[in-house]
């Protein structure tokens, strides 16, 4: 989109109002069979020292529109429209050369997999300081000092010792803390962290978390945290968008959320997680099918082929984003929300006949899939 | 556990597999060695279900690979109805192959990317001689079918042309041809999305009520392997620390480590608030030279003196529910009083 737009708007002041609007962002790439819109027409704000949380599946588009944020887009194939307004700068038509400025020390990314992120063959502390000096410009013992203390902060033990050694030679959640102290390391105002701890045990998990949380604290840090598991943002974010088919199907406040899901794909997503409450062998409440093609898009709404209350109209209409009445923060795009008479019908219809499994109270029985003891 | 015994072994008579002191050491270079897998014990009832949980580390694939002798276990016994599989050699152990069966974390890379569908999953009939021509052909659409594969569009095509939920798929259908006994599962579901977890969930169990299996399931994730299970054996560097029928495992935890696991899990609900939880610190101890007498009580907030002189032993907690730690959390005296 042009900068025309927003130019008439007028430009909030750095230090006040939200620290990043995105206005109708869409991402796509050239691919041998047309282009695939891997986001289409996003919007979301965040205030400064918030969480979003990003949910969604693989391929909803959730790490390329961070992507798309930041700047991180192979230029070759990639195209991106809409307008990104971080600290009041317009960033739509910003390339590698102006992002630069940005990097590091404005905004600043965690990535999913701490094997691949660090360079294998560089000491983690040069990893820490080649950002210090080159941005903040730190001389070699500042910036020595300086890595020592990130590296305590993120909670590592022997941090002198461990600013000599190799990536290889730390634990994957020794590995991440590191990855967390490069992200940090200049101070940036905002942090993406994408599937930050997919790659870790439940227990390093729980330490991450908490460890982004503390610093995201301490920093007043905007903070976009991007997983497919709505366990993880349950308890961390304030605001959560559920992405689909490289669209905002439903973006609402954490709690109204989990209390008063509307989008059929929301309450698939979290019924299909197993359940520690649930005795053994309850069946679970899979989404059938797959996402759709995003070179051909399905006419309609996108969920429509996998969504058990669909009917005519949703294969026809996209549905829009819109507000619940009466609550302008909770936004979702269906035609028949969950608890819409028409879905509320063919939920009990389904459920008679038994093809329907909604997560089932702690305590009931399990259905036919028993073992075959 | 962290610690050792048989307490909870049950009667050897019933039971499919039979696994005793295993040991899975390897080298790592200057007379020094890894103990991946220390002195485990456990049994399986033929239809039933073990979970394996754990951290990376642990020493849960090892331990099930150990079952399928890739590599053959250091020490120990592993015995698959009456046949010692430890004491076989070449010809004859490669003769029970049929009977034990792998599912393994990855789809994609589990599948020859050069072979047809069809052909991969009927490999193993051919290499066993089972059936003639058309009834190989007849048993592997029947087990495509089972699957949700369609046989018609999906035979002669190629595993990149699927999806990883739908190379899972195809994995379960070549690992259950033969109709082996036992499938080890190892991390079945780790790298799908939770929409298609819960898919292969639904299918493990299906095909295990149809096909009669028994499973080891090796996981990291409690949620999933309560789903699955009839019996949770948690593990710790090495050793096992509690075993139990999930729903009373998960509900009283006695082993502190099974807590710490079980606290350690995001639960997607707001109202709970993270903060009041205590996490678990520290990273898994070194196991080249893992700590004395209990392993677990670096990291163990009910540690003491003990802890550190004498290793645990499996002690029952409560029918079929056994804990070798010396401070548990629930004790057989607390389930008494209830």
């Amino acid at each position: 989109m042009s900068l025309a737009d927003t130019a008439a708007s007028p430009v909030p002041v750095p230090g006040t109002g939200p620290i990043l609007e995105v206005t109708d962002l869409s991402t796509s790439f050239a691919s041998p069979r047309g282009r695939v819109g891997a986001v289409n027409g996003v919007s979301l704000s965040l205030e400064r020292g918030r969480t979003l949380g990003i949910v969604g599946e693989s391929g909803s588009g959730k790490s390329v529109l961070s992507r798309s944020i930041m700047g991180l887009l192979p230029a070759s194939t990639a195209e991106r429209t809409g307008s990104i307004v971080f600290e009041g700068k317009e960033l739509s038509d910003w390339g590698d050369k102006e992002y630069r400025e940005l990097w590091g020390t404005e905004m600043a990314m965690i990535f999913q997999d701490p094997m691949t992120a660090l360079n294998p063959v560089m000491k983690i502390g040069k990893q820490i300081t080649e950002s210090l000096r080159f941005h903040l410009d730190m001389d070699r013992s500042t910036a020595k000092d300086t890595a020592v203390e990130l590296l305590r902060s993120v909670r590592i033990p022997e941090p002198e010792k461990r600013f000599s050694s190799y990536p290889h030679e730390m634990s994957g959640g020794m590995r991440q803390r590191v990855v967390i102290a490069v992200a940090l390391a200049c101070g940036p105002k905002l942090l993406f962290a994408d599937e930050p701890t997919t790659a870790l045990d439940v227990t390093v998990q729980a330490q991450v978390l908490d460890l982004l949380e503390e610093q995201q604290r301490e920093r007043f840090m905007a903070m976009i945290l991007v997983t497919h598991d709505l366990g993880v943002v349950a308890g961390r974010a304030q605001e959560i968008v559920v992405m689909y088919a490289g669209r905002i199907v439903e973006k609402a406040p954490t709690r109204t959320l989990f209390a008063d899901m509307k989008m059929p794909y929301t309450e698939a997503l979290l019924s299909a997680i197993p359940k520690l409450a649930d005795p053994p062998h309850t069946r679970l409440a899979a989404i059938g099918g797959r996402p759709p093609d995003l070179v051909n898009p399905p006419e309609g709404c996108p969920f429509a082929p996998r969504c058990p209350y669909v009917r005519e109209r949703c294969l026809t209409e996209l549905p829009a984003l819109t507000p619940v009445d009466g609550d302008d923060t909770h936004l979702f795009a269906c035609h028949y929300p969950v608890d819409s008479p028409e879905t509320i019908e063919i939920k009990d219809r389904l459920t008679a006949q038994g093809l329907l499994i909604s997560s089932p109270p702690p305590g009931s029985a399990s259905d036919g899939a028993q073992d075959g003891r | 556990m962290a610690g050792s015994g048989s307490a909870h072994m049950r009667n050897p008579e019933d039971a499919l597999l039979r696994v005793e002191n295993l040991v899975m050491e390897f080298p790592v270079g200057r007379g020094r060695k890894v103990s991946a897998v220390s002195n485990v014990s456990f049994d399986l009832h033929k239809g039933e279900t073990l979970g394996l949980v754990g951290e990376s580390g642990c020493g849960k694939s090892t331990t099930g690979k150990a079952i399928m002798q890739l590599p053959r276990p250091t020490r120990g016994m592993v015995k698959l109805g009456d046949t010692e599989l430890t004491a076989l050699k070449g010809s004859a152990l490669r003769a029970t192959r049929p009977r034990m069966q792998m599912i393994f974390q990855d789809p994609i890379s589990s599948l020859n990317p050069r072979r047809a569908v069809a052909d991969i999953v009927e490999e193993p009939l051919r290499i066993w001689n089972l059936g003639d021509a058309e009834q190989r052909r007849a048993k592997v659409n029947e087990v495509l079918e089972t699957v949700g594969i369609d046989v018609d569009a999906a035979a002669e095509r190629k595993p990149h042309e699927f999806s990883g939920g739908q190379c899972q798929r195809i994995s379960i259908a070549r690992a259950v041809v033969t109709d082996p006994d036992l499938i080890i599962c190892d991390e079945p579901v780790s790298a799908l999305d939770v929409s298609v977890q819960a898919q292969i969930l639904n299918l493990l169990e299906d095909m295990k009520a149809r096909y009669g299996l028994t499973l080891v399931f090796v996981a990291h994730d409690l949620a999933v392997v309560k789903n699955v299970s009839d019996r949770v054996a948690v593990m710790y560097l090495g050793k096992l620390c509690e075993i139990g029928p999930p729903q009373e495992l998960y509900t009283s935890p006695s082993h502190p480590y099974t807590s710490a696991l079980l606290d350690a899990i995001p639960v997607p609900d707001p109202e709970v608030a993270t903060d009041e939880k205590e996490h678990l610190g520290g990273d898994l101890p070194s196991p080249i030279d893992p700590p004395s007498g209990c392993r677990f009580r670096t990291r163990c907030d009910r540690a003491t003196d003990v802890c550190a002189q004498a290793e645990p032993q499996m002690q029952p907690v409560d029918d079929d529910h056994f804990v070798a730690c010396h401070h548990p959390l629930v004790t057989p005296v607390e389930i008494a009083a209830r």
